[in-house]
């Protein structure tokens, strides 16, 4: 896999992380991402990241679960094995209002889940970077791509000009892989970035 | 950021003293990373005490039989079904908290979800045991699920209330889990990034699932919570709604009534939150978390406990009148003699139900007594009590005496292995929490640090400012401060 080069903010306030998105962005340089210890609303447009599907994902899945109860009720009850319940029609569809529901809530949330989890890349023993630990406690950590056009020096400087707090360059490879969080890996000493 | 972190006056802090992101974390993360104290060691081992002795009791159970409990035929269901009711209804609480108080944006849920999602879990989990055991031949269990099978194939039987409460707490049980753990992640995340031992790298970075914090994951997880929250408010009164359906469904005095499913919820809800109140009185002493678990969190929770002990007082009373009002005779027996009626063999319940459940909450219209915690912790427990003898009084005297005086059964009692199976149950709940209260963040850190500019307590006192500014000083102060 590719090594990639980045230039990489950490900010202690999202005040000042808002307008400095936009002035990346403005300035043209590529945000790879932001890392956030919570989620902070409208960081997302101001990124410019389109909205997510998720729900439409979740909808999908909700009308499964609702097909496939009412049509195995229905076949079960009414083809396969009719019984009768003191004279009452085979196709009773009131009484299998709750396990419809019951199903449809069932299969929206698992499959909405296992897609969340395949979208973002999650699962146990997955290991992927972060560039500072402490996006997940304190800091807003801004990763900036640096493309072969990219002067490091200029970008780190504008960085620091937005507010952020200190400023780094680091190489990462692209990618997610699998991995141990015990692992005391050495990371990339490579200097030169290969794009 | 200011302009939208702005929140009124007339709300109170929820984080209390001054606190920042970094010290958020401490906190929180602290009881977690510290070794367990003795307490938690003594708690933890009686649970697991009370949880051998549960299993020794389902054991003999199982061996020798449903025989070894003291049911007949005219009480088919005495404790067992009781406490299953019981303990689903407490494992509601989790749900209304996390999910309903979400889509209404309370912000003090922040504080409390955590806990009470896992107390649901765990309840959940007693819950289930009580239908499984009943079975008696429970290596049979499997046969409530609809599977190809050698005998027909027979199918389960669809119009069923049992089956339906099968789906019910199947399906609430993995989407409560689902909800849970997903919140957990980015705090999973935190631990990880902070372990400093070999097993907790490993432990946290393995239940982490590699969560990173970025922007793009973030929104993802908001919609998923958000959808999440949607699906679990209609499901989470499902659910007491469908074990309602168990009794109201059938043509017994006293349980055939259609009040039942607003009534069961509203009941699960006040007993789900006094649960809530007992274990988050203990967690926030015992772990020190006093800051984010305040006392306001503690007088809300027991608004609600007053809103819904009171409904399901409105609906003892129209149950009664309804009763009386139908002419039906059986079911005015079975309202004024098997349960009014102080001398009949069980009015002792009813009127334990009545007093723990629609008396003394009515006490926390004081606002004095509603922030009294050493009270909170005992209404908390007394609550609990009544609901559990709402669900006996339901299940026993309803079925005691019946339509057939040659079967009416009176001094039904439990055995000890039926009351060991609901101190296991106890073992079990408790064993849970403990290990949960040890290993896991009690309250959801990534949810306190996105309210905290806006309820914490040192934000809070600069908001004052801001509200004696006239529009245009708050707005020259503001433009530009995002959008």
């Amino acid at each position: 896999m590719a090594v990639k080069k980045f230039v990489v903010g950490n900010f202690d306030d999202e005040a000042v992380l808002f307008p400095a998105v936009k002035k990346v962005r403005r300035a043209g340089y590529k945000i790879h991402d932001v890392f956030t210890p919570f989620p902070i609303h409208g960081l997302d447009h101001a990124m410019g990241l389109r909205d997510t599907s998720l729900h439409t994902a979740g909808f999908i899945y909700g009308i499964t679960g609702t097909a496939t109860a009412v049509s195995f009720i229905t076949w079960a009850l009414t083809v396969d094995w009719q019984i009768n319940f003191g004279g009452k029609p085979f196709f009773s569809l009131p009484a299998w209002i709750p396990i419809t529901f019951e199903l449809t809530v069932l299969f929206a949330a698992v499959g909405m889940v296992l897609t969340f989890c395949w979208l973002c890349q999650l699962a146990p023993f997955v290991r992927k970077d972060h560039f500072n630990p402490r996006s997940t406690d304190d800091l807003f950590v801004m990763a900036i791509e640096c493309t072969d056009k990219t002067n490091e020096q200029e970008a780190s400087a504008f960085l620091t000009s937005t507010g952020a707090k200190d400023v780094s360059v680091q190489y990462r490879e692209t990618g997610w892989w699998l991995g141990r969080y015990d692992d005391e890996k050495v990371r990339y000493t490579k200097k030169e970035a290969v794009v | 950021m200011s302009l939208l972190r702005y929140e009124s006056q007339v709300r109170p802090a929820i984080v209390d003293g001054s606190k920042d992101y970094h010290q958020v974390t401490e906190d929180i993360c602290r009881p977690v990373e510290a070794k367990p104290s003795k307490l938690w060691w003594v708690g933890f081992l009686i649970s697991v005490a009370l949880l051998l002795f549960g299993i020794v009791s389902v054991t003999v159970e199982v061996i020798y039989g449903t025989g070894q409990w003291n049911l007949n035929k005219t009480i088919g269901w005495g404790w067992d079904i009781t406490n299953f009711v019981w303990w689903v209804g407490i494992g509601h609480a989790g749900t209304l908290i996390s999910a309903i108080l979400l889509l209404f944006r309370q912000g003090w849920r922040t504080g409390v979800n955590r806990a009470a999602e896992a107390m649901t879990i765990f309840a959940v989990m007693c819950a289930g045991q009580f239908p499984i055991w009943h079975m008696g031949r429970v290596w049979n269990a499997f046969f409530v699920m609809p599977y190809p099978n050698s005998r027909g194939p027979l199918w389960v039987n669809f119009n069923s209330p049992l089956l339906w409460d099968v789906f019910a707490i199947s399906t609430y049980f993995t989407v409560s889990l689902l909800f849970w753990y997903s919140g957990l992640l980015p705090d999973l995340a935190t631990l990880r990034d902070r372990a400093k031992l070999k097993w907790r790298k490993m432990f946290y970075g393995l239940a982490a699932f590699g969560w990173t914090g970025s922007t793009k994951h973030w929104q993802r997880h908001e919609a998923l919570s958000l959808v999440l929250a949607g699906l679990s408010t209609p499901l989470v009164l499902s659910v007491h709604t469908i074990v309602s359906f168990d009794f109201a469904t059938s043509i017994v005095p006293g349980w055939h009534t259609t009040i039942f499913p607003p009534y069961f919820v509203a009941g699960a809800v006040f007993s789900g939150f006094a649960m809530v109140q007992t274990l988050l009185l203990i967690t926030r002493k015992v772990l020190g978390l006093q800051d984010y678990i305040t006392i306001e969190h503690i007088e809300v929770m027991n608004k609600v406990i007053i809103l819904t002990g009171s409904i399901v007082g409105i609906a003892y009373l129209t149950e009664l009148f309804m009763a009386w009002y139908s002419h039906v005779d059986y079911e005015w027996f079975a309202f004024l003699e098997n349960r009014v009626n102080l001398n009949s063999p069980y009015g002792w319940s009813y009127w334990i139900m009545m007093g723990c459940n629609v008396l003394s909450p009515q006490i926390f219209w004081s606002k004095k007594l509603r922030r009294n915690l050493l009270l909170t912790f005992f209404m908390s427990i007394l609550v609990n009590v009544g609901m559990w003898f709402e669900r006996f009084v339901i299940i026993v005297t309803s079925v005691y005496r019946d339509y057939l005086p040659s079967s009416w059964s009176t001094y039904y009692t439990p055995t000890i292995w039926e009351i060991g199976f609901y101190i296991g149950t106890f073992g079990l709940f408790f064993t849970c929490y403990f290990l949960f209260s040890k290993f896991f963040p009690v309250i959801a850190i990534a949810e306190i640090k996105h309210i905290l500019k806006k309820n914490g307590g040192n934000y809070k006192a600069h908001m004052q400012d801001e509200e004696n500014d006239d529009l245009d000083q708050f707005g020259n102060k503001h433009l530009g401060d995002q959008h």
